[in-house]
Formats: structure tokens, C-alpha cells, sequence
């Protein structure tokens, strides 16, 4: 991770450019996108393009920041769409007769228990990642939808504000959850790179029997992490019930646990661990929609989409593999 | 003992570590190993008849008649095919999340082929096309060696992409002709049984042979045990994981096919989430997600486990499918958990 040779690849060798561009692929890959829309796309340099895009990216990029951090100790987490879920189906009940602030402390809570529960079986009893989080993701939006049912439409002026709010001084307004996705963003940032949990979470990942040999508290840095990985899945879910104004747990969050792990992966974040790439996942899930956007914008039938974002994935990984089978 | 179980320091570490490579442990820790063995081994068949009795008693004879084997042969032929190939996958120590996107793939071909070019073509096209997309998955975590998941992945989303963009987003039907000879893999009889269940059963008999008795499945379970070590035995590692993934591919196309001769539909949105009830079946049937071990009888529990306990749950009344996946989801990690102990006890 030398930050430092960010400084221009000029003369340098064949070997040391492909070293280079594997290292910010995704940042030469986003950067010709929209050099490309620059030329072909009308409208796309609008003010208005960039925030319907930065809006629409939001509780991708929440999740993946959650799940790179998952990713980074070498697990993995399939449960965070349905913790989303959970988010839209616990709102509507907190909404009359309770503060809103009660609805988001107990989608935070719940979604920490489900996180608890994933980081135990994973930490505690030793059960694969994908296999425990593959019972929470089943288990989870079916109690969901268990408990909430049907389609549930609410108008609160709250959770208006933070669905398609604006704050700040008139000459620079900006959407609440962008901001809220900028402020998560940092936090996590900050955890990864400058605290002992951000460090020890990479060295689990890197090798988790030095760190179980160097006394590192590994159960302990598991579990906070897959609860971290949950809570910030329920922030995602509660900024899309509150921009849906609607309790749908059927609907939220489906496949986002797969646009989640894409953009971790794309970013530079091997699967193996070892390694947290904040910024890259941020920038791979941009890069992701944006490349949906385009195609879109270019008449591309979605279903071929589809197939050209799996190419793309294949295609990361393949430049990134010297780094990712390590 | 894993050496996380055992106190941080680094000494008790150790000890635990050679405690785990002692070569002749006490008669009484090996009779325990073997009851641990055994019952791990068994317990998706006790389960099993437990549920079935359960039911039985419950509901009585509408359970066994229509119940439970309405629900599994019609739903889970599919699930038993892809579990087959999903076995033999994760024994090698990789997993294909592709299935579910391959089986839509393998249906909507063959409807489309067959309103187009008729029976020969409805079962080539998508034996010919799944397969492809099996083998694609196979070269690139093979030869270029990536990682199965992520390979997989892509290949899920390739895979639905490509089922929708036959089928225009969905939006053009493409139907199985009626009176079109294919129709017979979905929907004909044999000696009183479907065809799709003989179909399933098949590939299972053939997996179990494959897997126990050639040099192949020897190759799938020295290859999930330890990838460095078979490759030193001079095992062809790279053309057996090709044909594993090609084998998986063709196994989910050969479920996408009989899907729409059933239905006389090809649905692009076939198959969503297969993925994961297959890895459900192939897990509650004891092989570790680890690789190196692993049965097909124990896959085959599992996949009726699954038809079981949604034959009893609907037979509950009201409950949704709602229902169903909670119970499935809990049912899922109680397994896991105490397969985990087991095999924890078994290396004690």
C-alpha cells in the first residue's frame, strides 16, 4: 500500500506500469468511462447527473464499506440485503406515537444483533462466513417479511428530510445522504487506517494464526467488524425506506449483497484478506454505476448490461490476481 | 482442538497443535472419534425419517400421498441435479454460484430453440451453451487461476443477462410447442415414474460412481484436501477442475431444460436463488464447505430434507413462503453448528 508512488509513471518500465495500473485500475477505468461520456453522452456533464448518480450509488457504497471490511479478514457477508430488509420492515412500526430517532435506534439495534450473530458463529464457533451469513441471509428477510407483511406507505416529514433532504449554507446545498454517505466514508476510513481494530482486522486477514500466535483478541475483532458490517447495512436500508417512503422488505435490498461484493472486489480488495481498499470499493461502486448509467444512456438492452458488468468483473480480477491469490 | 480454541498464549497454542498430530491416540478418544464420524455421517437420514415420521403422525395420510412427494418431485428435481454437481464442486474445495443464472439459461434456450428449430435443437443449444458457460468457469479459475467465487459471480450475472437478453428483458415468451417431442423430458413417463425424477436419480448414481469408485473422483477429493499436495502427486488438477465446472454447468442446463419442457416455458427469472439451496443441500448433507470430504447420499438427504421440511410447512396452513425460508434459514445454521462440533470432536 505505498500511497507515496502515486507521483506520475513516467520512464518507467513495462512491468513497472502494469504493476501501476493494476494497483488504481479502477480509477483509470471510472476516468476513461467519463472521458467517454464526455464525448458521446449529452447531458452528462450536468450538476444534475453527478447527484442523481452519487444518490443512486449511496447504500451501495454504505454496504461496501462494510463488506470490505468483512472481506478484508477474509470472510464474507451475504446477510447485509437482508438486514436492509429488516431496516423496512422494523420503520413503520416506530413511526406513530414514538420519536423517529426510536426507529433508527432499534433498525441499528437489530441490525447489530443479526451482525452479533454472524460474528459468532464465524469467531466464536468457527463455522465458514459464507455458509453462516447464507443462514442469516434466508433467515433474516424472512422474518422480515414475516413480521411486516404487506407493503406498508407512510408520509413523515422526517424521514422525508432524509430521504431527499438538502442541508447546508444556499450557495452549497447538498443532499443529506450524500453527505451522510460522505460522513461513513470517512468514519470507516479512519477505522481502517488509523485504529487498533482497522489494524488488527487486516492482520487477521492476512494470516489469522500469527495473529491468534501474536495475542491478538481475533474473536473479539471478528465479531465487532460483522457487527460494524450489519449496522452499516442498516443505515443503508433505513436511507432507502426513507427515500421509497415505504416499508417493503421484500423488495430492499435484493442482490445487493452481490453489487457489494463486486465493488469490494473490483476495488482492489483481494477476497482472500489481508487488505481494506476504502476508497477503491467507493470509487469501484461509482465506477459500476456509472458504467450502468452509460449503457443505458447509449441504448445498450439491460439484459446485455448485465453480461458486459460481468465481463468488466472478470477482467478486474484477472489484472488484480498477482496481488489477489498472493 | 483448533488452536483458537485453546488459550492465546502461544505456548498452549503449540501444544494444542501437536495434540492434533498425534499419531496414536487412546483407544477410548478413537471410539469417540468413530461415534462422531458416524453420526455425522448419518444424521441427515435420521433427520430425515424424523421429519417424514413427524409429518406422518401429524398430518396423516394426506402427508404421504400428495404432501411430501408431490413437492419434491416437482420442485426439487432441479435442486437435486445442480446439488450434484454443486457436491462434487465443493468437495474440490471451490463452490459455483452460477447454477441458478444456467438452469434460467438451459430453459429459455430450449424453448426458444425448439419454437425455432425444432426437438434436436431444443436439446443441443442448451446442452451445447451451458456447458460453455461450465467450461468458461473452469478455464478461468484453472488456467488463469481466480478465485471460484469471484468467477462464479460474474458468471451468475453473465448468465441471467444472457437469459433475459434472449428473451428481450422477458418481454418476448418463448414457449416449448406443445405437441414437440422434447416435451417428453418434463413431462413424460417411465415404468410409472417421471422422467425428471429418473433423470435426477440418474446423476446421482452415475456422481456417486464417478465420485468413489474412478480416478477422477479420487483426483475431486485429493484436490479439496490439499491443492499443493495433489498437484505434487502429479494429479492433472487443472483438467479435473475444468470438467468439474463444465460438469456443473451441463447438470444445471440439463435442470434449466427439463424446468421448461415441464412448465412448456422458458422463464428467464428461473432459478433465482438456487444457488444457495444447493449450497443449504450440500452442507446439511455433511460435506464440509472445506473441501476434501463429502458424499452424495448425504447430498441427496439434504436436498429431500429441504422438500420435506417445506412439504410440512405448507401442510401447517397459513404460513408463507415466508415461513418456509425462516425455518430454513434457522434449520440451516443449527446444522452447521453442530456439524461443526462434531467435526471438531472428530480431530480432538
Amino acid at each position: 500500500m505505498s500511497e507515496a508512488a502515486v507521483s506520475a509513471p513516467a520512464g518507467r518500465s513495462g512491468a513497472e506500469w502494469v504493476a501501476w495500473l493494476r494497483e488504481r485500475g479502477v480509477y483509470v477505468a471510472l476516468a476513461l468511462l467519463i472521458l467517454f461520456n464526455l464525448a458521446f453522452t449529452t447531458n452528462f456533464a450536468t450538476l444534475g447527473t453527478v447527484r442523481l448518480n452519487l444518490i443512486q450509488v449511496t447504500p451501495i457504497v454504505v454496504v461496501s464499506l462494510g463488506m470490505a471490511m468483512v472481506i478484508g479478514t477474509g470472510g464474507i457477508d451475504l446477510s447485509v440485503g437482508s438486514v436492509m430488509a429488516l431496516s423496512s420492515a422494523i420503520i413503520p412500526i416506530y413511526l406513530v406515537g414514538y420519536n423517529p430517532w426510536v426507529s433508527i435506534a432499534m433498525c441499528i439495534l437489530a441490525g447489530a444483533l443479526v451482525g452479533l450473530l454472524n460474528g459468532f458463529m464465524v469467531a466464536v464457533l468457527g463455522i465458514q462466513p459464507i455458509i453462516a451469513t447464507l443462514g442469516t441471509f434466508t433467515a433474516v428477510r424472512a422474518y422480515a417479511q414475516v413480521f411486516s407483511g404487506r407493503l406498508r406507505e407512510f408520509r413523515n416529514p422526517f424521514y422525508r428530510t432524509i430521504g431527499s433532504g438538502d442541508v447546508g449554507p444556499s450557495f452549497a446545498r447538498v443532499s443529506l445522504r450524500i453527505l451522510i454517505m460522505v460522513i461513513l466514508i470517512a468514519v470507516v476510513a479512519v477505522i481502517v487506517r488509523k485504529t487498533t481494530l482497522g489494524r488488527r482486522l487486516v492482520a487477521i486477514g492476512g494470516n489469522r494464526r500469527a495473529s491468534v500466535l501474536a495475542g491478538l483478541p481475533v474473536r473479539r475483532t471478528l465479531i465487532s467488524v460483522y457487527v460494524l458490517c450489519a449496522v452499516l447495512a442498516s443505515i443503508a436500508g433505513i436511507l432507502e425506506t426513507a427515500r421509497s417512503s415505504a416499508g417493503i422488505p421484500g423488495k430492499i435490498g435484493i442482490d445487493l449483497e452481490l453489487s457489494a461484493i463486486t465493488a469490494v472486489v473490483v476495488g482492489g480488495t483481494a477476497l482472500a484478506g489481508g487488505r481494506v481498499k476504502v476508497l477503491g470499493t467507493v470509487f469501484a461502486a461509482i465506477f459500476v454505476l456509472v458504467l450502468q448509467a452509460t449503457l443505458v444512456r447509449q441504448n445498450v438492452r439491460p439484459a446485455a448490461t448485465l453480461m458486459i458488468q460481468a465481463t468488466i468483473i472478470v477482467a478486474a480480477v484477472y489484472f488484480q490476481r498477482e496481488r489477489g491469490t498472493r | 482442538m483448533t488452536a483458537e480454541d485453546a488459550t492465546s498464549t502461544p505456548a498452549a497454542v503449540a501444544q494444542a497443535d501437536l495434540d492434533a498430530h498425534v499419531v496414536a491416540p487412546s483407544a477410548a478418544a478413537d471410539r469417540g472419534d468413530r461415534v462422531a464420524a458416524t453420526v455425522q455421517r448419518l444424521a441427515p437420514f435420521v433427520v430425515l425419517v424424523v421429519m417424514v415420521v413427524v409429518g406422518a403422525f401429524a398430518f396423516g395420510s394426506d402427508f404421504m400421498n400428495t404432501g411430501i412427494f408431490r413437492n419434491i418431485a416437482e420442485d426439487k428435481v432441479s435442486l437435486a441435479l445442480v446439488a450434484v454437481g454443486m457436491t462434487f464442486v465443493i468437495i474440490s474445495g471451490g463452490i459455483d454460484l452460477s447454477v441458478g443464472s444456467v438452469l434460467a439459461v438451459g430453459a429459455v434456450l430450449t424453448a426458444w430453440a425448439s419454437m425455432h428449430y425444432g426437438p434436436v435443437a431444443a436439446i443441443l443449444l442448451p446442452v451445447v451453451v451451458c456447458s460453455s458457460i461450465g467450461l468458461l468457469n473452469g478455464l478461468l479459475i484453472a488456467k488463469a487461476k481466480m478465485p471460484p467465487f469471484i468467477v462464479t459471480l460474474a458468471s451468475l450475472l453473465f448468465a441471467r443477462g444472457l437469459a433475459l437478453f434472449v428473451t428481450n428483458n422477458g418481454s418476448t415468451k418463448v414457449n416449448v410447442q406443445s405437441d414437440s417431442g422434447v416435451k417428453q423430458l418434463g413431462r413424460g413417463v417411465i415404468f410409472g415414474v417421471t422422467v425428471p425424477i429418473l433423470i435426477a436419480l440418474l446423476a446421482m448414481i452415475i456422481g456417486a460412481v464417478v465420485l468413489n469408485r474412478t480416478r477422477t473422483g479420487q483426483a475431486v477429493f485429493a484436490l479439496g484436501g490439499s491443492e499443493d499436495a495433489a498437484v505434487l502427486m502429479g494429479l492433472p488438477v487443472a483438467r479435473t477442475k475444468v470438467l468439474l465446472y463444465t460438469a456443473s454447468g451441463f447438470l444445471a442446463g440439463l435442470a434449466g431444460m427439463i424446468a421448461a419442457t415441464r412448465t412448456l416455458s422458458g422463464d428467464p427469472n428461473f432459478g433465482q436463488g438456487l444457488e444457495l439451496q444447493a449450497i443449504a443441500a450440500v452442507v446439511i448433507g455433511g460435506t464440509l464447505l472445506t473441501g476434501g470430504s463429502g458424499t452424495l447420499s448425504g447430498t441427496l438427504a439434504g436436498v429431500l430434507l429441504l422438500g420435506v421440511i417445506g412439504a410440512l410447512i405448507r401442510q401447517v396452513g397459513d404460513l408463507t413462503e415466508n415461513h418456509q425460508n425462516l425455518t430454513l434459514g434457522a434449520f440451516l445454521i443449527l446444522v452447521v453448528i453442530i456439524q461443526n462440533l462434531l467435526s471438531k470432536r472428530q480431530r480432538t
